[in-house]
């Protein structure tokens, strides 16, 4: 009898290409997924080693990172120098190399986390990889997926595969029920809270429990695409009816007789009784609360109803790191965090850019205003999610409320387009890095959910969404 | 790709933890398609001000640090997103080595695609050779990948490990995707094989 193995160990085995005595491993990747910014400098490694893309079906890329999120964007004029450049680049290679692409004219266009999955080509037991942190995402399929360097790009276009060590095994488990007000969001967040961001270096997580079982399959991708702020390669999710139903129909999914073929295979992805894991955290469902992130790593994080520490709660290094987040974020030790003042809001990234998230956000401003002197900006993750946001009156929503609307991108979450806060502004965020200067030079980002982040727009300070739920219909 | 066997240098301390890949290099210099002239902006919002003037407490401005080769640095280097520019930027500034207890995953595999060589020690060896590195100009480390070994300015040595492919191709200054394609046939094997067992993929 084999031994019993974890989710990771079965996709790990099933993609060995090639194993040396050491144990360093030539790893199968299935899907590998492009955008502007960490690709140019691959494809001009190939160009100059006479290479091609060994798989060119395998591989799909999108413009997302620099590309502007207002309307008439289609004119080149709209981006700086720069930005167009690396954009232009990314067009010719998709076409020189013969790679699947989105263009920014395609309504498809998005985030490259939110299009894999929306087109299907993200799928249960594969290898998924792209040179981008985020790609932790597609794990929520049950998918090893996992951000890689340009080197790595340009490895995996060149041979499909890359030099991999295996992790080690570590369980994350959420038992019992979430309460009203809580999230997918809340629930990543209090993980890191927990960990720390280096508290998964070395691990790849599997997320479980009865909590995340509830999870919609958006849900599950909001909880996967931050384990990379835990430290962790990759986080996954085991796929199970809520999957296989997320993923049926999907433009690159199997259809017919090789859907039930790849579902009989995908009913055999999880973690066997008795599997070992080195590492395991588990964390009550009904003791998490809508959290908020008040410092500069995303392990800084306190339910909404708590008060802002004092570097002296730290031990070690983290006492520095912890004044210079205060001194940063210009917060003064013991102040309620409901009591801080927000100057822009910000709806949209891979964590939170679906469908789901712009309809929590929906909820909590319909009927409401943002307060004055609060910019918010709403930027769906997708072309297809606006337009369903927009068939299902979700913008008219946002609008009518005062919020911007705004096209598809990673917009405001890194920054790299013209959409950034000015320095010292505070900005209630839906992303998922509250880094110095992330969202804009000397900017001060607070991370939380979308219904949250809502709630902060319409008060014009931190606020727990729950005191507004009893007043929602 | 550079090799690395020996390097002796100027160590430059940054004890701040969790410093993230947004410090080293801010996305603003991530629109370039080169990999080279990174290193003006290395660190950029911690070294200049908004007028782009230096700042002069900013240890890579000082005087005894501007040829540092080596940085010891917090627990947790590197954190953050998979931007290659990171190590790009360090190199281009002449960064060869991070010496820290612990570093972030991708960090850390893309140092070695670009010659340089991330040092893991226990917190006692780092706040160590921290404190070596504080006395500037004066306080060369040694750092041996052969022997896996760093050496403070008094002669103190200290041993790490490193997994033994990356040491080989670091040392030997191998690339790694011709390494690869020396085992096309086994990926062609295993491709054949996966049309059968996954034909829907």
């Amino acid at each position: 009898m084999t031994a019993p193995k974890t989710l990771y160990d079965k996709i790990w085995d099933a993609h060995v290409v090639d194993e040396a005595d050491d144990g360093t491993c030539l790893l199968y990747i299935d899907r590998h997924l492009v955008h502007e910014v960490t690709s140019p400098q691959a494809f001009e490694g190939l160009r100059m080693a006479s290479r091609k893309v060994r798989a060119p079906e395998k591989t799909i890329a999108v413009p997302d990172h620099n590309v502007p999120t207002t309307l008439g964007r289609e004119n080149p004029d709209q981006m700086p120098e720069d930005s167009r450049i690396q954009v232009a680049a990314l067009d010719k290679n998709a076409k020189d190399f013969g790679i699947h692409y989105y263009p920014v004219t395609d309504v498809r266009q998005g985030i490259v986390h939110i299009v894999g999955p929306e087109q299907g080509w993200t799928l249960p037991g594969m290898t998924v990889v792209c040179g981008d942190s985020h790609t932790a995402t597609h794990g929520a399929f049950g998918a090893l997926a996992h951000g890689i360097g340009t080197s790595e790009v340009e490895h995996v276009l060149a041979t499909q595969t890359l030099i991999q060590k295996k992790s080690k095994n570590m369980k994350v488990e959420i038992t019992g029920k979430l309460k009203p007000g809580v999230t997918a969001k809340d629930i990543t967040l209090a993980v890191i809270g927990a960990t720390g961001t280096a508290g998964g270096t070395g691990y790849v997580i599997e997320y479980c429990g009865e909590a995340i079982r509830d999870l919609s399959m958006e849900g599950r991708m909001t909880v996967c695409n931050m384990a990379i702020e835990g430290g962790a390669r990759a986080g996954l999710i085991a796929p199970d009816e809520k999957t296989f139903e997320y993923v049926k129909g999907r433009p690159h999914a199997p259809k017919g007789a090789a859907f039930e073929a790849a579902l009989s295979y995908w009913k055999t992805l999880f973690t066997d009784e008795g599997a070992h894991f080195d590492k395991v955290v588990t964390l009550k469902g009904e003791e998490i609360e809508p959290v908020v992130t008040w410092g500069t790593s995303p392990e800084d994080v306190l339910p909404i109803s708590a008060n802002v520490p004092a570097a002296s709660d730290f031990t070690g290094g983290k006492v520095g790191a912890a004044q210079r987040s205060l001194d940063y974020m210009g917060l003064t030790p013991g102040m309620k965090l409901t009591d801080v003042k927000i100057d822009a809001v910000f709806i949209g990234s891979c964590t939170n850019g679906r469908i789901e998230d712009l309809r929590a956000a929906a909820a909590v401003l319909e009927g409401r205003k943002i307060a004055e002197g609060v910019r918010c900006m709403v930027v769906p993750g997708s072309g297809l999610v606006r337009a369903q946001a927009e068939e299902e009156g979700l913008a008219d929503i946002f609008i009518a409320a005062g919020a911007e609307w705004r096209m598809a991108g990673c917009s405001m979450c890194l920054a790299m387009n013209p959409d950034q806060l000015a320095p010292e502004e505070r900005c209630a965020s839906t992303s998922n890095r509250n880094f110095e200067g992330r969202q804009g030079f000397k900017g001060r980002t607070h991370l939380m959910s979308p219904a949250m982040a809502a709630a902060a727009a319409v008060t014009g300070h931190l606020t727990d969404v729950r005191e507004m739920m009893g007043e929602m219909a | 790709m550079e090799k690395f066997t020996k390097l002796t240098g100027i160590a430059a301390p940054m004890p701040l933890v969790n410093i993230d890949t947004d410090m080293i290099i801010p996305k603003q210099f991530l629109k370039t398609i080169k990999r080279s002239g990174l290193g003006v902006n290395l660190f950029d919002e911690m070294r200049y001000d908004r007028n782009g003037n230096e700042i002069p407490d900013f240890v890579l401005n000082q005087p005894a640090y501007r040829e540092a080769e080596i940085l010891v640095a917090g627990d947790n280097f590197g954190c953050g997103s998979s931007r290659e520019h990171a190590p790009w930027a360090l190199k281009d500034f002449g960064i060869k080595c991070v010496i820290s207890t612990s570093f972030a995953d991708i960090f850390f595999n893309n140092c070695f695609k670009n010659g340089i060589l991330p040092v893991v020690l226990p917190a006692e060896a780092v706040t160590y050779l921290m404190e070596d590195a504080t006395k500037g100009a004066n306080a060369r480390l040694t750092v041996d990948l052969e022997e896996q070994t760093v050496t403070a300015s008094d002669g103190k040595t200290f041993s790490f490990e490193v997994d033994p492919f990356r040491k080989h191709c670091l040392m030997n200054g191998l690339d790694d995707i011709g390494l690869s394609l020396e085992k096309v046939s086994a990926i062609d094997a295993y491709e054949s094989r996966a049309k059968t067992q996954f034909p829907w993929l």
